[in-house]
C-alpha cells in the first residue's frame, strides 16, 4: 500500500513539478510567500484551525471521559455530570465482579475472538494467495464474485446460516461466531491479495526452480512476507468479533448469562440495571463494564495503531 | 490492476508461443510442449485448491444460503416442526400490507438521508483539519480513531446517559447556550437523530480513508492554484474535491449501504428490553427484521424482508454508481 504511494507520487510529480518551478521564477515568490505566513488573515486562520481541532478533541474525547468518571461514582451520583466525582467510589471496580460474570464474558469473547481472528487471517491469506499468484481459468469472474459479496447485506444470508447450524446442532455454541471464518472473508482477501501482488514474482520462480513446492511457496516465502497484511486482518476481525453483537444475539441469547459474550453481556446488564423499568439502578456497574471491555480495544490499538489506519485507507481503494 | 500486470508479466508471452503450433511440430519437442501444458494444468489445480476454502464457504454461506434465503421467502416456514409450507408470494404481498414495513422502511431512509451527508461533512473536515495541520496531527488522529476502537455496547451505555433528557450532558451543553435540549430518546421526533449523533461519534474510520486520499493530492497542484491567485476556498473546489472524489465516492456508497442495515445502536437503545415500549420511529428495518425471525421466528416474512431490503440497496447503489461516474475523476488507470 505504501508503496503504491510513492509509486504514484512518483509518476505524477515531475510532470508537475517544472511548471511550478517556472511559475515561481518568473513570478519571485519569495517576498509573496514570506509577507503571506505574516499575515493576519494567516494568523486568524491558524487560531480557527486550532480552535476547530480544540474543539473536536473534546467533543469525541467528553463520552470517554464521562465514562471514566462515572465507572468511579458511587450510585446516586452516576447521573450528575461532574467530570471529577464528587465522591470517589473505587470499589466498584472490585464489586462489579461479584455483580457480573465479567470475567466468563471477557474469557469467552477473547476466546472467540482469537479463534475468529486467527481463522480468517489464515484462510483468506490462503485464498488470497491463489488468486494472486496462480493462473487459472475463471480467476478474473471468480475474484469479481469475491468483491461482491462486500455489497451483500447480511441480512439476506442470517436465516439460511442459523438453519445450517441449527441442522448441525451447533446453536447455543460458539461454533456459529467463528465457523464461517474458515472460509475467508472477502475483504480480507482483497487486502492481503493486494499485499501478495506487491511481492516480486521472480522471488516465486526462484524458489520454484530450487524445488519448492506450490504450498511450499506460500508457506515458505508468502506468508512471512506478508506478516503486516496478516496483522492487520487479525487485528480487524478481532475488533469485529468483540463487537459482534447481532451473532451473539441470534446463536447465545437463549443461555444463562454466564455464558454470553462481552456485547451481549454489557446488553443483558444494561438492562438488568436499568434504572428505569424496575431495574436495579446500579447502573455505575454498567460504566464499569463498559469501560472495563474497552480496554482490550485500546490495548490492541495502542499494539497496532498504524495497522488498524493503513487497513481503513485500504478501504478506499477498493473502488 | 497495474500490478496484477507486472506480477504476470514476465511468464505468459514466453508461454503462449509455445501453444499448438509447438505441440504440432516434431515428435522431438513433444515432451516440452506436454510438460509445459501439464505443468499450466497443475498450477491451475493447485490455483483451485488454494481458493477452494472461499469457494466452498461461498457455495455455503452466500450463494447456498441466498437460494435458500429465496426458497424460504416464498414458504410459511414453520422452525417448530421443521415443516415448510409453498405460500407463493404471501409473504411480498404482506410486505405491502404491514404498517411497519413501510415505517420502519420510511425511518432507515430518513436515517440514510441524515447520517450518510453530515458522516461525509464532518469526516472529510476532521481530515482537512489534520491535514492541514500536519506534524503532530498523529496525536489527533488516535484522539478520533478511539471512539472507533470502544465497543458498540459501550458507546450506547455511555450515550443512554449522555442524551438523557433530563439529566443527560448533552442537554446540559445545550443549557449553557440558553438552549432547551430535546427529550432525545423519548420524543418520537428526536430519535433518529440521537442515532445519527452516536454515529457521528464513530466516523473516524471514514476520516482515515480521507486523510488518505488528501495525501495522495499532489502538493504542487495547490502551489500552482495559488500562484493563480486561488483563494482556500476555490482550491478547495477546484482541486481538493476533484481529486478525492474518488474517495468521497466511496464512502458515499460504503456508508449507505451500512446505514440501510443499522441495527447495533437502535437496537441497544430502544428494542434491548422487550418489556417496554419503545418510540415507534425508532424501529429501523434491520431492527424489525431480526425481530420477525429471530422473536417471531417468521423466517419466511423475514426473508421476504431480507430480499427486499437488498433489491433497494442494489437499486440505490447503481443509482450512485450511474450519478457517480459522471462526478468522480479517476488519475489515469483506475
Amino acid at each position: 500500500m505504501a508503496v503504491e504511494h510513492v509509486a504514484q507520487s512518483a509518476v505524477t510529480a515531475p510532470a508537475l513539478k517544472p511548471t511550478a518551478k517556472v511559475g515561481a521564477g518568473a513570478a519571485s515568490t519569495a517576498p509573496v510567500s514570506t509577507r503571506r505566513r505574516r499575515s493576519p488573515g494567516r494568523i486568524v486562520g491558524k487560531i480557527v484551525l486550532w480552535m476547530l481541532l480544540l474543539a473536536f478533541t473534546c467533543a469525541f474525547l467528553y463520552p470517554l471521559v464521562w465514562l471514566l468518571s462515572a465507572s468511579l461514582k458511587p450510585r446516586d451520583e452516576v447521573f450528575d455530570n461532574a467530570l471529577i466525582p464528587a465522591t470517589f467510589s473505587p470499589q466498584n471496580y472490585a464489586e462489579v465482579w461479584g455483580q457480573l460474570p465479567l470475567l466468563s464474558w471477557m474469557g469467552i469473547s477473547i476466546v472467540i475472538a482469537v479463534l475468529a481472528a486467527g481463522f480468517v487471517a489464515i484462510s483468506s491469506s490462503i485464498v488470497a494467495f491463489g488468486f494472486a499468484y496462480f493462473r487459472f481459468p475463471g480467476r478474473g469472474v471468480l475474484f469479481a464474485f469475491v468483491l461482491a459479496t462486500m455489497m451483500l447485506p447480511t441480512a439476506v444470508t442470517m436465516v439460511p446460516q442459523y438453519l445450517i447450524w441449527r441442522s448441525l446442532d451447533l446453536v447455543g455454541t460458539w461454533v456459529p461466531l467463528f465457523g464461517a471464518n474458515l472460509f475467508g472473508s472477502a475483504f480480507y482477501i482483497f487486502l492481503q491479495r493486494q499485499f501478495f501482488l506487491g511481492l516480486p514474482r521472480e522471488l516465486f520462480e526462484a524458489a520454484r526452480i530450487d524445488g519448492a513446492s506450490y504450498w511450499g511457496l506460500f508457506r515458505r516465502i508468502a506468508m512471512p512476507l506478508s506478516i503486516p497484511s496478516f496483522i492487520i486482518v487479525f487485528l480487524f476481525e478481532f475488533q469485529a468479533s468483540w463487537n459482534n453483537f447481532q451473532g451473539s444475539l441470534i446463536y447465545l441469547n437463549g443461555g444463562s448469562p454466564s455464558g454470553f459474550t462481552v456485547p451481549l453481556g454489557i446488553s443483558y446488564a444494561m438492562t438488568v440495571f436499568s434504572p428505569t423499568n424496575g431495574g436495579h439502578g446500579d447502573y455505575q456497574y454498567v460504566m464499569v463494564a463498559s469501560l472495563l471491555v474497552t480496554i482490550p480495544m485500546l490495548i490492541l490499538f495502542a499494539f497496532g495503531q498504524r495497522f488498524f489506519v493503513q487497513g481503513v485507507a485500504t478501504q478506499g481503494r477498493k473502488g | 490492476m497495474s500490478r496484477a500486470e507486472s506480477l504476470h508479466a514476465a511468464a505468459p508471452a514466453a508461454r503462449r508461443r509455445t501453444g499448438r503450433a509447438r505441440r504440432q511440430s516434431t515428435s522431438a519437442q513433444q515432451p516440452p510442449g506436454n510438460r509445459r501444458s501439464s505443468l499450466r494444468r497443475k498450477e491451475a489445480i493447485a490455483g483451485y485448491l488454494f481458493i477452494s476454502p472461499w469457494i466452498i464457504g461461498f457455495l455455503v454461506f452466500t450463494a447456498g444460503s441466498m437460494i435458500y434465503s429465496l426458497v424460504i421467502s416464498f414458504t410459511n416456514y414453520n422452525l417448530a416442526t421443521g415443516t415448510t409450507t409453498p405460500i407463493g408470494a404471501a409473504n411480498y404481498a404482506q410486505l405491502f400490507q404491514d404498517p411497519k414495513i413501510a415505517q420502519s422502511l420510511g425511518n432507515t431512509l430518513y436515517y440514510a438521508v441524515l447520517a450518510v451527508p453530515l458522516e461525509v461533512i464532518v469526516a472529510l473536515g476532521l481530515a482537512l483539519i489534520l491535514n492541514k495541520v500536519g506534524r503532530g496531527s498523529g496525536f489527533f488522529r488516535t484522539v478520533f480513531y478511539l471512539p472507533k476502537m470502544t465497543p458498540v455496547v459501550a458507546t450506547a451505555s455511555v450515550f443512554l446517559l449522555l442524551l438523557n433528557g433530563n439529566t443527560g450532558a448533552i442537554n446540559e451543553f445545550l443549557g449553557f447556550f440558553g438552549i432547551q435540549g430535546p427529550q432525545w430518546l423519548v420524543d418520537p421526533r428526536w430519535v433518529i437523530p440521537s442515532i445519527v449523533i452516536m454515529t457521528l461519534w464513530g466516523v473516524s474510520g471514514t476520516m482515515v480513508i480521507f486523510l488518505a486520499a488528501l495525501n495522495n493530492v499532489p502538493h504542487d497542484l495547490y502551489e500552482v492554484a495559488s500562484l493563480d491567485g486561488a483563494g482556500p476556498v476555490r482550491q478547495f473546489f477546484r482541486i481538493t474535491v476533484p481529486m478525492i472524489s474518488g474517495a468521497i465516492f466511496f464512502n458515499v456508497i460504503v456508508l449507505t449501504i451500512a446505514a440501510f442495515q443499522v441495527f447495533d445502536q437502535a437496537y441497544l437503545l430502544f428494542w434491548r428490553d422487550q418489556t417496554s415500549a419503545s418510540p415507534s420511529s425508532s424501529l429501523f428495518y434491520a431492527v424489525y427484521l431480526f425481530q420477525q425471525a429471530f422473536r417471531q421466528f417468521d423466517f419466511g416474512f423475514a426473508s421476504a424482508m431480507a430480499w427486499l431490503l437488498f433489491l433497494i440497496i442494489m437499486a440505490i447503489t447503481l443509482i450512485q454508481v450511474k450519478v457517480g461516474n459522471r462526478f468522480v475523476y479517476y488519475e489515469s488507470e483506475h
